[in-house]
């Protein structure tokens, strides 16, 4: 049991099919509808942070991570360019891995170079900071079905560590083909939040995180996000983000690990 | 970029298997005797003309019967690097010191067990991976992590860094932030990526493979082989192994310049060097021997043999050693964490396998041939695709001065 130094939220950002930001994501939260509309699932990520070039080259993971991302880096006004930044995804693109492993079966000579270097786990890491001209560091993590609690652990660690905010993006994009059968991903996600070490005017709520043996894990209440967290990974994030919609005070477990759980406990600011 | 000195922490056990062997003993003996590990490639489903680090015995290794849902490729060659230098044994200990949920797991790959995923889809069944491959935890990047923690009887935080080459260079970084919150009091770190046909056809498609035995440094050269490894270290609190050989200082930048080329100047690169060096609280002169990324691509080579140049004297003593593994990618890191180990434990400098004429802004600084002088302060360089930058700075436990 280890009980760490308080840090505070900044920033938050969110993609999801019939939720492109934050706000309408609140509004969302507040249906009881759950299940998002057809022309609701027609939507993409905008990701205009990237330079033309960039966007058409960038695979639909990249675009997801990216615009939530640039939103909740909006929110903090932390420059992007000296923020180091954290991605956490439990599988990628797992779209452009079933094509690898499709043309690889097929005809391996005929594989695309750009769709090889778009497949590496840090692609939203590299195109981030390409497109911010950020020189801090940057990492890509994973944690299978903890993807999201460990992302939010090792960031809360070079939080802590470097004196310094940090942004943390987690998303997920539907698997495809015979990989997508082993994938639990059927919808797109993705949220991030900017993480501080101290309390200032941008501040939206304070965290204090104690590590332990996992215990039950919270659910969010609202059907739109328990859809999606049945759908995706990193949506593993939904009771935080419940939560951060509703200001006063909150207790959370989230699992870090298959037996290490975050136990947080929330004051969001009004 | 506020960098604070960092308390150093002991390097209580280290191993690798690569190309080279198994284990410290051999790996040191190669380097000592300038013996290479690269063949020519028989591993790919249809053969490109080039040489790979290929680590003999993987196909008849066996996992324990209860470890038999993580059995892939990656994951055999995982359990094949622990059963080396008495590794489990120093595990064992420390999770009875500790607790098993006071160790954590800090694992880097770039493409972890793809292979078993790619050989399913050379094997459809109704469009289907066939039933034996039917297991979600090999499909996922986190598995070679996942299989440690398990194998090794292990509960702290279990994650995987994926940066691509940087990737085993980056969880000494992570391990030594959660071990100074407090969150745990030991970690388990390393890396693993096997051979497989992402990889091969992927670098060939880049134009990045050689068709000759990788040349780092060389005028000449003209592309990387590729490799497959896996290696570990346990990091501790000195007061734990007071005599180990100790991480003293890490550094991480990014390029943001390129998804798959290197920044032109190194920014990337500097920055991650002079961030491990402040947090070794060290100045260049103090370092003896500098292990670099040195993957033989045109360049790679070329932007880091101008930082070596212009950031070291020629005291300072600098080889790749990837002539002799190959480039094994998100392996590279630990693999060459652990060559910069032996060279401070053996007072051995490697030799810069397949360079015979070196570019010459750095010709004085590389060692072409073994060297044996005292070693008390190593740094290894790790570049990864995205612009993603790693190195790493260990020492003598007598300190840097010994």
């Amino acid at each position: 049991m280890s009980t760490l130094a308080p840090i505070w939220i900044e920033g938050i950002g969110v993609w999801a099919q019939g939720a492109a930001d934050w706000p309408s994501l609140r509004a969302r939260m507040a249906e009881t509808r759950a299940e998002p509309s057809d022309d609701e699932c027609a939507g993409k990520p905008a990701a205009a942070l990237l330079a033309p070039g960039e966007r058409r080259r960038a695979p639909i993971s990249v675009r997801l991570a990216v615009e939530a991302g640039a939103q909740a880096v909006a929110m903090s006004e932390r420059d992007a360019s000296t923020l180091p930044c954290l991605f956490s995804s439990a599988h990628g693109d797992s779209g452009i891995l079933d094509y690898m492993c499709a043309t690889l079966a097929e005809a391996p000579r005929e594989l695309s170079p750009t769709r090889f270097h778009n497949s590496v786990h840090n692609a939203a890491a590299g195109y981030w900071t390409i497109a911010t001209g950020c020189h801090a560091a940057s990492d890509a993590l994973c944690a299978w079905r903890h993807s999201f609690g460990a992302g939010l652990l090792e960031a809360i660690g070079e939080v802590l560590s470097g004196g310094q905010p940090v942004l943390l993006v987690s998303y997920d994009v539907p698997g495809e083909g015979p990989l997508g059968e082993m994938i639990d991903s059927r919808a797109p996600f993705g949220c991030a939040l900017v993480l501080a070490p101290a309390q200032s005017e941008r501040s939206l709520a304070r965290l204090d995180v104690r590590t332990g043996p996992a215990q039950a894990v919270s659910s969010a209440q609202a059907p739109f996000l328990r859809w999606l967290a049945e759908r995706n990974l990193s949506a593993g994030a939904a009771p935080l983000l419940e939560a951060l919609a509703d200001s006063g005070s909150h207790t959370l477990e989230m699992p870090a690990a298959p037996a290490l759980g975050l136990h947080i406990a929330m004051e969001v600011a009004p | 970029m506020n960098t604070r000195v960092m308390t150093p922490l002991a390097v209580s056990a280290y191993t690798a298997v690569s190309a080279l062997g198994n284990g410290r003993q051999g790996h040191a003996r190669a380097l000592a005797e300038g013996r290479g590990g690269l063949r020519e490639n028989d591993i790919s489903s249809a053969p490109l003309a080039c040489w790979i680090g290929r680590v003999p015995g993987i196909e008849a290794h066996a996992l324990p019967e209860d470890m038999a849902h993580w059995d892939c490729r990656n994951n055999r060659l995982v359990h094949m690097g622990l059963q080396a230098d008495g590794f489990i044994e120093r595990v064992r200990a420390a999770r009875e010191r500790y607790g098993r949920e006071r160790i954590g797991v800090f694992m880097g790959t770039s493409t972890g067990s793809i292979e078993a995923t790619e050989a399913g889809y050379r094997q459809l069944e109704d469009g289907r991976l066939p039933a034996a491959l039917r297991r979600p935890g090999i499909h996922s990047l986190h598995s070679l992590s996942a299989f440690t923690a398990e194998y090794l009887d292990l509960q702290g935080p279990a994650l995987t860094v994926s940066t691509a080459c940087s990737s085993s260079a980056k969880v000494f970084a992570m391990a030594s932030r959660m071990l100074a919150l407090g969150v745990i009091d030991a970690a388990v770190v390393g890396g693993a990526d096997t051979l497989c046909d992402s990889v091969l056809f992927g670098f060939n498609s880049l134009e990045l493979v050689s068709k000759r035995p990788a040349r780092p440094f060389d005028a000449s050269r003209d592309g990387l082989s590729l490799g497959e490894a896996a290696g570990f270290a346990l990091l501790e609190r000195t007061d734990a192994a007071p005599d180990a050989p100790r991480l003293v200082g890490y550094g991480e930048a990014s390029d943001a310049h390129h998804m798959s080329t290197p920044h032109p100047q190194g920014l990337g690169a500097e920055l991650a060097l002079r961030d491990a060096l402040a947090r070794a609280g060290l100045d260049a002169k103090a370092v003896d021997y500098i292990n670099l990324h040195g993957t033989a691509t045109p360049k790679n080579d070329e932007v880091e043999a101008a930082l070596l140049a212009r950031t070291f004297s020629t005291r300072t003593r600098a080889s790749s050693t990837k002539g002799y593994t190959g480039h094994t990618l998100g392996a590279a890191g630990i693999v060459e964490a652990v060559v910069a180990l032996t060279a401070i434990e053996h007072g051995l400098i490697p030799g810069n396998l397949g360079c015979d004429e070196p570019e010459p802004v750095c010709a004085s600084h590389l060692a072409l041939q073994a060297e044996h002088r005292p070693v008390h302060v190593a740094l290894s360089n790790s570049f990864g695709f995205g612009g993603n930058n790693a190195c790493l700075a260990f020492a003598h436990a007598r300190g840097a001065g010994a």
